[in-house]
């Protein structure tokens, strides 16, 4: 019997392109690798069980998901006991700091972290330090205009009374800035305070980070499904008020849906399979976005020329909204992200943006995906580029601001 | 409004979301006559992004950013422009 619900069928949500393609330039959080995605599919069948149930099915279960484990772990380098997965990246994050603290709670409570880190560590640590009235208990370490923490002042925080956890972050997602981590852990190791790496932007698509204490990754950045993965490194103190020992090794109360897992296990075999030949392609072609970009009037792009993710690039035009430039790029095809927060109910900018000293309004950002999951990309950039300086035009006639 | 030096001018574009204050800025100082002195001009603004968008316009269109000041309810952004005229800008 046809039915007038909608239900849960999911249609089509893009707008089409004039040539009926899209062109996706907004990776961030997928599409799922192809090869991941098949695997999340068989896994459904393979692997619904919940691990910790003692039948056939339970046990095949726990088997798929050591094996994700394994296959995560030995990508890092670090052991399968080091690692466990949580129910998204930012989650994980939030968690690391958490048990490092937790851990230390008797020297202090008071965290370092540069200004341009993920929410999950910025809005908590705000939120603790307004509750306990002690502003201190969160310092926030500038970045210059580029995004790069300023490192003396990275270790003056560390050396105040009651520091107990420094996170630093290995790249900035929203900028594709890479951060010093070799000279902001060795600050960190001389106070013996463990420092949080997130590498959320970059894992499956930069080198894996080795200066770190606690590393967090989220599965989306290699090509797989949402997955928190924390890693403590061995002999870190670490650990979790919530914690049940049987569950991910004590450092979440919920177990990873193990489809999920083995589809980001895989996911990260493929792409670390290629990560050598995919970062030359998009380290290229984000060098064509940025002289495409800064070939367009009174734009600026943001972040570190050289010393960069291979993927991401961000720029911003002056006179329109980002939402505008999104919107626009979006008619003809073009998926892209904005920090901008001009027209949309979030009140403030990209904190990113703001903390740099860049321009925050008529900001585009571009995160090119995995060339496995667009085989195209590079045709997808070549037409970005194209009319990337039309388009801005265009928007800038529409809102009458073309003679500034 | 005159550029007297001892009359700053206002863009007051309080309640005004981005890029508005920054485009009130840019069309007020293109509507300037070009001269060699520079010119005091105080951006009054609610809108947060002013306070990255307004420096990084002076950077982009090489004019100086003085200083923001901090008022009641809104904050005051003190630029000091040369003013080039429509016709020498780009």
């Amino acid at each position: 019997m046809p039915s007038h619900d909608p239900g849960t069928n999911v249609g089509p949500p893009q707008t089409p392109a004039p040539d009926g393609r899209r062109r996706l330039l907004d990776a961030a959080s997928g599409p799922l690798h192809p090869v991941a995605r098949d695997t999340l599919v068989a896994a459904l069948s393979a692997g619904w069980a919940d691990p910790a149930r003692l039948h056939a099915e339970g046990r095949t279960a726990r088997a798929l998901l050591d094996r994700s484990r394994e296959v995560i772990a030995s990508g890092l380098g670090v052991r399968p006991v080091e690692v466990s997965l949580l129910p998204s990246g930012p989650t994980a994050l939030e968690r690391a700091i958490d048990g490092v603290r937790y851990a230390a709670r008797r020297r202090g409570a008071r965290t370092v972290a540069s200004a341009v880190e993920h929410s999950a560590v910025l809005v908590p640590a705000r939120a603790r330090a307004a509750r306990s009235d002690d502003p201190a208990l969160l310092a926030e370490v500038p970045v210059d205009g580029l995004g790069r923490v300023d490192l003396e002042t990275w270790e003056r925080a560390l050396a105040a009374p009651g520091t107990v956890v420094a996170a630093l972050q290995s790249a900035n997602g929203e900028v594709g800035t890479r951060q010093p981590l070799e000279d902001a852990h060795a600050a960190a190791r001389a106070h013996g305070i463990p420092l949080v790496v997130d590498a959320m932007a970059g894992l499956g698509r930069d080198a894996v980070p080795e200066h770190w204490d606690v590393l967090v990754g989220d599965a989306r950045s290699w090509g797989g499904p949402p997955l928190g993965v924390l890693v403590v490194r061995e002999g870190v103190r670490w650990q979790w008020s919530g914690a049940r020992a049987d569950v991910e090794h004590g450092r979440t109360d919920v177990s990873p849906w193990v489809p999920v897992a083995l589809a980001a296990a895989e996911a990260w075999q493929q792409a670390s399979a290629t990560t050598a030949a995919d970062e030359a392609r998009t380290r290229s072609l984000v060098g064509a976005v940025r002289e495409a970009a800064a070939g367009v009037p009174d734009t600026v792009v943001v972040g570190d020329p050289d010393d960069r993710l291979p993927h991401v690039v961000t720029f911003s035009s002056l006179y329109v909204d980002g939402e505008a430039l999104v919107g626009a790029l979006d008619q003809q095809g073009y998926a892209v992200a904005s920090g901008s927060a001009c027209t949309s109910s979030t009140l403030e900018p990209s904190h990113v943006l703001a903390a740099m000293g860049v321009l925050t309004h008529g900001n585009v950002r571009v995160t090119l995906p995995l060339p496995a999951v667009s085989p195209a990309i590079e045709a997808d950039v070549a037409d970005f580029c194209a009319v990337l300086a039309p388009t801005v035009a265009r928007v800038r006639s529409e809102l009458g601001v073309g003679d500034l | 409004m005159s550029a007297s030096p001892d009359e700053p001018l206002v863009v007051d574009a309080r309640g005004e979301r981005c890029p508005l204050p920054v485009i009130r800025l840019a069309r007020l100082v293109r509507g300037l006559p070009p001269g060699e002195v520079p010119v005091t001009v105080r951006v009054l603004a609610t809108d947060p992004a002013a306070a990255s968008d307004v420096p990084a316009w002076c950077r982009m269109r090489g004019q100086r950013f003085v200083g923001a000041e901090a008022e009641a309810d809104h904050t005051a952004y003190v630029v000091e422009v040369t003013p080039t005229g429509p016709a020498a800008e780009r």
